[in-house]
């Protein structure tokens, strides 16, 4: 069993976790840290246990073995919004909060994510990207000191992937919650983060601290060239050719 | 009726015209076409019926539709139809008021707790093989030919489709959804009532539209012997009196009864499941 500390502070903590399905050890005594108000994005090719490492912190996943310390209010963004479909926006912005002003606070997130107007839709009416802005409404209204984005912008077109890109950035620059990214897109992890971890073999291999102003350029020189090192990490080779692969998968 | 539908009155009109799209008119004359064509098959049956009995191509013994009409209103105004039905009415009420919450908390039972389909999965699926019409002997020996063993066999037919969907109706819950409202916060009771129950209802209404048709079914079939009530037992007095007209009467209730279940399930669906996109449009 995972031992959750829950008086962790602020930050994550993690030491010597495993996990094991089957006769496949797909986490092997990873050791992560996460500052208070750090944005931490997490790297690695399919299959390597990213999703896995974030279920565990989430606190989905009690199967695992080693020491997790995490905040104790935790939200988590997935690839898919994952909106009950017969609950109206709002009520799936404050799903599982107690109180009596729900919907001032439901609307207060919605506002944020600029969707105070939908509050009374149903999810099905909503577009792709519009349904991942609730999903990060209802990760906000938590005020969580740990966000967990789980490929949150995979699912979205270019264009609108940008925009949610950008509202992240904004709505942590502003919360300030401690944030672990997975994704498979190298820019988007050096556009949005302080710093890029490689997962490989069942531990965090890899270290890329993004020194790099905000807010970011894709046209940088010392972007090009981090991007360059994190893609060689991830074994995909950049060929010199100025068109280069984005996606690892 | 045709004559109606190509030309009605303003009033009818209005209702299809509720969405604001500019060229509302050509709307609202599509769905009227749309309406009529639907009903264009049912009038055709119905008239190729009465001219078909008329002509005498359906044999001697099918009487035409105006005739059964006739008797059926003979048959309201003298209340025999009435009181047969609602005796009949009676009985399948009483089998679903046992049979229904039975389904359904079984099926909750097995579908909720592992525990409970360890021991409630096994045996139901094994008697849900069993045609429970053919009890209808040992319901008679064992409750007489009074009116227990025909509420009771409704109650069995009916406590299976039930069961089957809600257990596969929160079985079939997307687990990603309970995922994500656990990890919201959401406790194993607030998980059955915001997330498990709804997401199951869609099936659990298609079990509820399968246990409707199947009480008919049984009805049909327990009211063919001993008994002196009920519309089976008038449509079996006909048929041994060779009252052919009386016969399509009650074959005709039973029509209609089965397009009123399926009516009122449609009903409860459009108001239980308004979230989905297409009733949603509307």
């Amino acid at each position: 069993m995972t031992a959750v500390t829950t008086e962790a502070p602020a930050g994550v903590r993690v030491r010597g976790l495993t996990r094991v399905f089957g006769d496949r050890t797909v986490l092997d005594g990873v050791d992560l840290d996460i500052a208070p108000g750090e944005f931490v994005a997490l790297l690695g090719a399919s299959g390597t246990g990213k999703s896995t490492l974030l279920r565990a912190l989430a606190g989905l996943d009690g199967e695992g073995h080693g020491d997790i310390g995490v905040p104790d209010r935790r939200a988590v963004v997935y690839q898919e919004h994952r909106l009950l479909p017969w609950s109206r926006v709002w009520k799936n912005v404050v799903l599982g909060l107690r109180g009596g002003d729900l919907r001032r606070r439901a609307d207060a997130a919605l506002a944020e994510v600029g969707l105070a107007a939908r509050a009374d839709a149903w999810p099905l009416t909503l577009s792709g990207g519009e349904s991942q802005r609730v999903a990060l409404a209802r990760a906000l209204v938590r005020t969580p000191e740990l966000l967990l984005l789980d490929e949150p912008f995979g699912a979205l077109d270019a264009l609108t992937r940008l925009k949610a890109q950008a509202l992240v950035a904004d709505l942590w620059a502003e919360h300030r919650p401690a944030v672990l990214l997975v994704t498979h897109d190298v820019e988007e992890a050096l556009l949005l983060a302080d710093r890029a971890l490689l997962l490989s073999g069942g531990r965090i291999a890899r270290e890329y601290p993004v020194a790099l102003p905000r807010p970011r350029s894709l046209e940088d020189p010392r972007f090009t060239a981090l991007r360059r090192d994190l893609l060689d990490g991830l074994g995909v080779a950049p060929p010199p050719a100025p068109a280069e692969p984005e996606e690892t998968t | 009726m045709t004559t109606d539908l190509l030309d009605p009155p303003r009033s009818s009109l209005a209702p299809t015209g509720v969405r604001p799209v500019p060229a509302w008119t050509g709307t609202a004359l599509r769905t009227l076409l749309r309406r009529s064509r639907k009903i264009s098959g049912l009038v055709a049956v119905l008239v190729l019926w009465e001219v078909g009995a008329r002509a005498g191509w359906l044999g001697s013994t099918t009487p035409p539709l105006s005739q059964v009409l006739d008797r059926g209103a003979a048959m309201i105004g003298s209340g025999e139809l009435g009181s047969n039905l609602g005796v009949s009415l009676v009985r399948v009420l009483k089998g679903l008021a046992i049979g229904l919450p039975l389904g359904l908390g079984l099926g909750l039972l097995a579908g909720l707790l592992t525990v409970g389909e360890d021991v409630i999965d096994a045996p139901v699926q094994a008697l849900r093989m069993l045609p429970h019409l053919a009890l209808v002997p040992l319901f008679i020996i064992w409750f007489g030919i009074g009116e227990t063993s025909k509420v009771g066999l409704i109650a069995v037919g009916v406590v299976f489709p039930l069961y089957i969907n809600v257990f596969h109706g929160i079985r079939g819950v997307d687990e990603r959804l309970v995922e994500s409202a656990r990890s919201c916060g959401l406790g194993r009771l607030g998980l059955i009532r915001r997330v498990i129950l709804p997401g199951a209802l869609p099936q659990i209404l298609v079990g509820l539209r399968q246990s409707l048709g199947l009480a008919w079914l049984t009805l049909v079939v327990v009211e063919q012997s001993a008994t002196s009530s009920g519309i089976g037992f008038v449509i079996n007095q006909a048929t041994q009196f060779m009252r052919m007209d009386t016969v399509f009467v009650v074959l005709v209730v039973y029509a209609l009864l089965g397009v009123a279940t399926d009516l009122f399930v449609r009903v409860v669906e459009r108001r239980a499941l308004a979230w989905r996109k297409g009733l949603v449009a509307r």
